[in-house]
């Protein structure tokens, strides 16, 4: 029996068992946290700027001008989510008194 | 793709998934965020040294700037009472890019591409358009540069039906004979389809439709990576797709809403929410002065915070409020409902903008049974979270979303700029009932004048 793995068998196993990673990771979040959550989220789908580079340097013709807008779009997600996300996490926990209090004890301890 | 890239590839994917993991809990949410985003450079760096093929180098850098300089300056610019139509932008502009690049591989590959390859495309056209076009006729609702109320076309639905069936019918045609122009056929379908498709939401269900769009551009985002066989856009993509179809459900359940009433609700609603409107009511109107006596004389007051508090920026204001009034003695709680401001947790990132401490806070199942032995319930910039009607009249849209049970408070003050209904567009009967008062007015003069009064006391 051939034991190696298709090709396309290898991607479709990775997007099943991706499924349940993303299910499984996020199974316990808190209402608090669905805004940022979803921010983070929208963030890491701008990965698909990896994508849109590598097409556009082998793109041709009127193709090029289509992969330079990819780019433009998929960066704009991918580094604006980011950076939004980061400041509303910025707020919730920078001035957090509870985290300022426990913060100060472990200087404290040290 | 060398295995060294291959590898590093895997490592970005790791990051994704601790990314989100860490978004999960409030102790690790920044730094998760941020391994995300150390994941998505890695793999951006990477990517550039995959072949001596590379072409373009200079205008793709050049392209990546511009993209990120935008995206930087809006998200670092943008107020956090607009910052969920922001996300619903980011997210369109990403579905758009994912069909984008189907479009241009299918250029490249045509008709030799094999069936798989096709249907993968088809689906990244297909969901990246939807993605596109929903996102952005959201953001313009919530942008308020257009209405906010469900729009219903005449024969909206049938409609809808057609061209998502046009859809379907140009998908199955392309994977059975690939070709550009069906491909093109099925972009404009598909980008009519996701308009239509966002169009009839009713503006109290925006969030769970941003969430769901999110969920399509993940999955938009997966069936790219088949079709530019990365494994790295699958697993992101994919991780995306499914623990945003979670959070949708995870959301909707916040509202009480089966997440089919939230698409198809509206055609339902619509004449529901017309009812109501018009006729004059008597309704109590009153002073800051008198607000202030109430609030300073009472044993226990709730805050329900509201969008029109962050319009204001009164977050400040009510804070220096609930200081005075804890000075007092009084018990001072907020009660936070799920979808308090425009999403879900919205209402938590701005009142922690003002440093309101957490302990205040309180979630809606904590605190309803509460407002029974309160004295003052104090509703700012709030309407349809404390609207009755969601819990006692069935043809009202909102109808089984859960509510802050205000009304069961000793006293109820609203205060409001006018007498217009909430973002659902429905009236509140609460307004009208004897145990409340209306201090009308921009939320953050009101509550100067209030917190004047009680400082006079």
């Amino acid at each position: 029996m051939d034991t190696s793995l298709s090709p396309d068998i290898a991607l479709l196993t990775v997007f099943v068992l991706s499924v349940f990673v993303g299910i499984e990771v996020i199974s316990k979040v808190s209402s608090m946290l669905h805004t940022p959550l979803m921010s983070g989220a929208n963030a890491i789908h701008g990965i698909v700027l990896v994508g849109a580079i590598s097409v556009t340097a082998n793109a041709n013709g009127f193709a090029i001008v289509l992969g330079v807008i990819a780019i433009v779009m998929s960066s704009i997600n991918l580094v604006g989510g980011f950076v939004v996300t980061d400041r509303m996490l910025e707020m919730f926990g920078g001035k957090k008194p509870v985290k300022k209090r426990t913060a100060s004890e472990d200087g404290g301890e040290s | 793709m060398s295995s060294g890239a291959q590898l590093v590839n895997l490592v970005a994917a790791v990051c994704f998934i601790l990314a989100l993991k860490g978004l999960s809990s409030p102790k690790t949410a920044r730094r998760g965020n941020l391994v995300g985003a150390a994941g998505a450079a890695l793999a951006i760096i990477v990517v550039f040294s995959t072949g001596s093929d590379f072409k373009r180098v200079p205008l793709i850098v050049f392209a990546l700037l511009v993209g990120s300089a935008v995206g930087w300056i809006a998200a670092r610019r943008v107020q956090m009472t607009q910052m969920p139509q922001l996300v619903a932008l980011f997210n369109g502009v990403g579905g758009g890019a994912a069909a984008l690049i189907a479009v241009i591989e299918f250029t490249s590959t045509g008709t030799s591409a094999s069936t798989l390859a096709v249907i993968a495309t088809v689906l990244t056209v297909l969901i990246g358009c939807v993605s596109f076009t929903g996102s952005i006729v959201t953001f313009l609702k919530l942008q308020e540069l257009m209405t906010t109320a469900p729009v219903v076309l005449p024969a909206g639905r049938l409609i809808t039906s057609a061209v998502a069936a046009a859809s379907v019918v140009s998908a199955i045609a392309l994977i059975s004979s690939p070709s550009m122009s069906l491909l093109v056929v099925l972009c404009i379908l598909s980008l009519a389809l996701g308009v239509l498709f966002v169009l009839p939401v009713g503006g109290a269900d925006v969030p769970i439709v941003i969430s769901l769009l999110n969920a399509f551009t993940g999955l938009s985002v997966a069936a790219s990576g088949y079709v530019l066989h990365n494994v790295l856009l699958i697993v992101a993509g994919t991780l995306v797709g499914a623990s945003g179809t979670l959070l949708t459900q995870l959301m909707a359940e916040a509202m009480g809403r089966p997440i089919t009433n939230t698409l198809f609700g509206a055609f339902r609603a619509s004449t529901a929410s017309a009812a109501g409107t018009g006729e004059e009511r008597p309704f109590r109107s009153s002073s800051a002065q008198d607000v202030a006596i109430m609030l300073g004389y009472a044993q226990k007051v709730i805050i329900v915070p509201g969008y029109g508090l962050a319009v204001a920026q009164a977050q400040n204001t009510i804070r220096e409020l609930v200081d005075l009034l804890t000075e007092r003695g009084i018990e001072v709680e907020y009660a936070i409902h799920p979808v308090a401001g425009r999403m879900p947790g919205h209402m938590n990132v701005l009142l922690a903008e003002a440093s309101v401490p957490y302990e205040q806070l309180k979630e809606m199942d904590e605190v309803n049974p509460e407002f029974s032995t309160t004295d003052v319930a104090l509703v700012v910039g709030a309407n349809d979270v404390v609207n009755p009607a969601a819990r006692d009249d069935k043809t009202a849209p909102i109808y089984g979303m859960p509510i802050l049970d205000v009304d069961q408070a000793r006293q109820v003050v609203f205060l409001k700029r006018s007498m217009r209904p909430g973002f659902a567009g429905i009236e509140n009967d609460l307004l009208f009932q004897p145990q409340t008062s209306l201090l009308f007015g921009d939320a953050k003069d009101s509550l100067t004048k209030v917190v004047a009064a009680v400082k006079a006391l």
